[in-house]
């Protein structure tokens, strides 16, 4: 057990865990902030996106120990009213069928278009391409992602 | 206003006074924007008025409706309260949707599966809304003193023109809540609707993309603690032994012990199937310290002896279900499947005189389809939150099928059904999984047993081998064919492990006159249930491949020959209870011929065609493929359904995209195979799932316009899908795939996926 000090959504928190938990089970068991999903636990799915300094980084895979002073974002702190441009067009869009899947998508979304804000198709489908949708809404999410950078 | 009412189902309108989770106000449907207008922040009434289990309307005119199904994604949470409001005549803008709890004095059939949510609900949600429409309507008439008939009801308003009174919901709705419920009401005539058939947000929608909790995984409550499961490495094991001091001492970990799922005299029902009835339960501070500690448990496994359960019958006595023994392997899977190819299956439906058209033929055209188990691979994994005390238990999890676990949970924890309450999670993913809630008993052991309330959770790995699987099925089709090549004979002979995909009164039979269809069966201890359109996700595959070829040999356009069985089904149908409307099965074809442009496709375009009936639904669709440095890449897909009225049409269209999309998905990459009984993929690394850059670059959906009572979405999209991508796949490729996944194929193929 060791205590750390995070910076998330533009506050410290402080948690005392074993250094190897996975930011992702911090956020989600210690801190309450649940948005940040679980589906692979090894990179492979992206449900647990969140940016790191405004990256894109898999939670699941990133221990707690390694973050240090980073600027954490989740999904909760994105914007202040859900009206981050990603997430205004994912209501245009109405882009969900179970939703489980979709934060990740969406903190994937933010930090690519934040790099590229005027992405082609191509570069998007390459861009979300690691995170998984079951429910198969992929085409509503390039759809989306090509309406946030156009109205961002 | 014609439509003559049927009777009430009086459960829906027992007067409850305390509401489950009141004051838990779950999901608003105004979602213009995040920020409420000033109309829409009064928000909270005063004061609730309850009109019947799925309605109440506050003093100011907000109204609450109850989503009373379960909802895992097909998005009704938002189509069937549509329904209420349309017939209660409320605007949707002052439409709050609350999630109904578990609750069957209450609500009908909450269960979410087999497509039927819409059309079950369609006459009982109207006939909900319609009945408090005609309480406030009443209310209204007693108050003003003028006749009932004369008053209109729209847009939450009472109006009586003659007098020029005119009352909110919210005013007459106290006095509505008292009066007796009318025996009859009036339906909406369709032609009046203006709610139902246009698109309305995901009511949960700004919940999902803020991260708000809204799944069973996300449940918290002070003072819970977290678990996890260990189960054998394989099918056909089970737990000898454990040591709990390899992991007692472990950072975090409270408690290691074993669980029962089943008491000996317990009478199983369709859904409980639990593939390993006795697992090992650790319990702990936080989910990484579980999942952590699984890794640490020494446990000993051995060979399941041969078994058995009862299990009670849809209405029958309870019969023996046994479970064998062994450690299975998907070699010897496909080679038992080979033979029972090779001999006679148990004859399921026999026209005119198959054996002997086979004799005439010149020529006969044969071929075989095999595809593999499936994982469900639900993105939220396997979880549920457990509170059992001494007197009563509370459950919050994923189901799709609560009233079917209850009993279940009951025995398990020895406690009377009246003292447990399930609360129904969002799902993340369900597609069938969920109907099986084994995941609800173990945690409510889990929770008796330690003590404390918990939250279990599966992780990845856990959930990907717990079986519960889409079957591994063969289907093998053999026409007869006359010296002119005309069709003489069609026999189906399908089989799988552990059950038969066929539905022997489906087209082509109703078509042919010389009809013969077979079924067999291998058993086995891989456990299997509901995936997406079950039965049909393959035999449409099988079938669909099969005509696109046999037209092919008869020299007929594929379209064109499935239109002419059609009309021969529908104009003289050979035998009896052919169950599909071949006008609605031809109409499907013909939109998709018309928007696809089935005649001209585009220069380098390869395209397929197949059909399915299922679920009370028709739809067609068409691939388009185009080759890609030796890569199919499907450019758009086309699709055409008739589920007669649409409730709620982009939601509707997204439904097709997305069951689209799966089944390419499942088609191209979806496999899973077993060595000893252990299966071959354990996480997404190795079970490939369809993915951004592999979805179709365009999807298209069209209706049949249609006055017919809805029916379901959730799985007709998906079955026809496969053939139409094989289809399209043979014309783009030149080879025609028979065995799923076809990546696999393609790959030997020397084309890239
Ligand atoms: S949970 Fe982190 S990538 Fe899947
Ligand atoms: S919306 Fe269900 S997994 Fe993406």
């Amino acid at each position: 057990m060791a205590q750390f000090t995070l910076q998330i959504n533009g506050t410290s928190r402080q948690v005392e865990v074993d250094p190897n938990t996975p930011l992702l089970w911090v956020l989600r068991d210690h801190l309450q902030l649940v948005g940040t999903k679980f589906g692979c636990g090894m990179a492979q799915c992206g449900a647990c996106t969140i940016h790191l300094d405004g990256t894109a980084a898999r939670s699941c895979s990133l221990p707690v120990s390694s973050v240090g002073n980073s600027a954490i974002t989740t999904i909760e702190g994105l914007s202040e009213n859900g009206d981050h441009p990603v997430q205004q067009a994912w209501i245009e869009h109405d882009v969900p069928q179970c939703g489980y899947c979709q934060a990740g998508q969406i903190m994937t979304a933010a930090a690519f278009l934040n790099q590229n804000p005027s992405p082609s198709d191509t570069e998007i489908e390459a861009a979300m391409n690691g995170n998984i949708c079951r429910c198969g809404t992929y085409l509503r999410i390039k759809a989306a992602v090509k309406t946030a950078s156009q109205n961002s | 206003m014609s439509t003559l009412n049927p009777k009430l189902d009086r459960r829906s309108f027992l007067k409850v006074s305390a509401l489950a989770g009141g004051g838990m106000l779950l999901s608003f449907s105004w979602l213009a924007g995040c920020k409420p207008t000033p109309e829409q922040s009064l928000i909270l009434p005063k004061e609730w008025f309850e009109l019947n289990s799925y309605i109440k309307i506050g003093d100011n005119g907000v109204v609450t409706l109850y989503s009373a199904n379960p909802e895992f994604g097909s998005n009704v949470k938002t189509s069937m309260p549509m329904i209420l409001a349309e017939e209660l005549g409320v605007d949707w803008k002052m439409v709050l949707v609350e999630q109904a709890d578990f609750w069957p004095e209450r609500f009908q059939r909450q269960f979410t599966g087999g497509s039927q949510g819409i059309r079950q609900g369609w006459t009982p949600l109207r006939t909900a809304g319609a009945t408090a429409r005609q309480l406030l309507i009443n209310a209204a008439a007693q108050t003003w003193k003028v006749p009932a008939a004369e008053i209109t009801a729209t847009a939450g308003q009472l109006e009586h023109k003659a007098s020029g009174k005119k009352a909110g919901y919210g005013e007459l709705a106290s006095l509505a809540a008292t009066l007796p419920v009318p025996e009859e009401v009036a339906l909406k005539d369709p032609k009046d609707f203006t709610l139902i058939g246009t698109s309305k947000k995901n009511v949960d929608l700004e919940k999902i993309i803020t991260g708000t909790p809204l799944f069973g995984i996300d449940y918290q409550m002070e003072g819970m603690k977290y678990a996890a499961i260990v189960h054998p490495p394989a099918f056909g094991m089970k737990l000898a032994s454990f040591d709990a001091s390899s992991v007692n001492s472990l950072p975090g970990i409270l408690d290691v012990f074993s669980i029962q799922l089943f008491k000996d005299e317990y009478v199983r029902n369709f859904f409980d199937t639990a593939t390993f009835p006795e697992l090992v339960a650790i319990v702990g501070n936080s989910t990484w310290e579980v999942l952590q500690a699984k890794k640490s448990l020494k446990a000993t496994w051995e060979k399941a002896p041969e078994s058995s359960f009862s299990m009670s019958g849809f209405g029958g006595n309870p019969s023996k279900v046994k479970v064998p023994a062994g450690l299975e392997n998907t070699e010897i899977h496909l080679a038992k499947m080979a033979e029972y190819t090779s001999k006679p299956g148990n004859v399921l439906r026999r026209d005119g005189d198959p054996e002997g058209a086979f004799k005439k033929a010149t020529k006969i055209l044969e071929k075989t389809y095999i595809a593999p188990f499936l994982a469900h691979n639900t993105m939220e994994p396997v979880n549920c939150f457990a509170h059992v005390t001494a007197d009563k238990a509370e459950i919050y999890g994923p189901t799709q099928a609560p009233e079917f676990i209850i009993g279940t949970i009951a025995s398990a924890i020895g406690l009377p059904k009246e003292k447990i309450s399930i609360k129904l999670a969002r799902m993340g993913g369900g597609f069938g999984l969920r109907a099986y809630s084994h995941h609800m008993v173990e945690a409510a052991l889990i929770s008796q047993k330690a003590g404390v309330p918990i939250k279990m959770v599966y992780s990845r790995e856990d959930d990907m081998t717990y079986g519960i699987y889409r079957p591994s099925y063969s289907a093998t089709y053999r026409a007869a064919l006359d010296e002119k090549n005309q069709l003489l004979a069609l026999h189906v002979k399908a089989g799988g492990v552990p059950e038969t995909p066929i539905h022997a009164n489906r087209f082509p039979a109703g078509a042919i006159d010389n009809y013969l269809a077979e079924g067999w069966q291998i058993e086995s201890n891989i456990t299997i249930g509901a995936f997406r359109a079950p039965r049909s996700n393959f035999i449409a595959a099988a079938e669909q491949s099969f005509l696109d070829e046999l037209a092919e040999v008869m020299g007929k356009d594929p379209i064109a020959f499935r239109l002419d069985l059609l009309k021969r089904a529908e104009t003289n149908p050979v035998g009896e209870n052919n169950d599909y409307d071949a006008k609605r099965y031809a109409g499907v074809l013909e939109l998709v011929k018309e928007k696809s442009k089935w005649g001209s496709p585009a220069a380098g375009v390869h395209r397929g065609v197949a059909a399915y009936f299922c679920h009370n639904s028709y739809v067609a669709e068409v691939v388009d493929m185009v080759l890609q440095d030796k890569k199919p890449v499907v450019s758009k897909v086309i699709a055409a359904v008739d589920c007669g009225i649409v409730v709620n049409k982009d939601a509707s269209v997204n439904m097709g995209e997305g069951a689209i999309v799966d089944a390419i998905g499942n088609a191209l990459y979806g496999e899973l195979t077993f060595n000893e009984g252990v299966p071959s993929k354990t996480n997404f690394h190795q079970y490939r799932m369809i993915r951004q850059q592999d979805a179709p670059k365009a999807i298209e959906v069209h209706f049949v316009e249609s006055k017919e009572d809805p029916t379901g979405l959730g799985e007709p999209f998906f079955p026809p899908v496969f053939a139409a991508l094989a289809n399209s796949l043979y014309k783009a490729t030149g080879k025609r795939f028979y065995q799923q996944p076809f990546g696999t194929q393609l790959e030997k193929e020397g084309f890239k996926v």
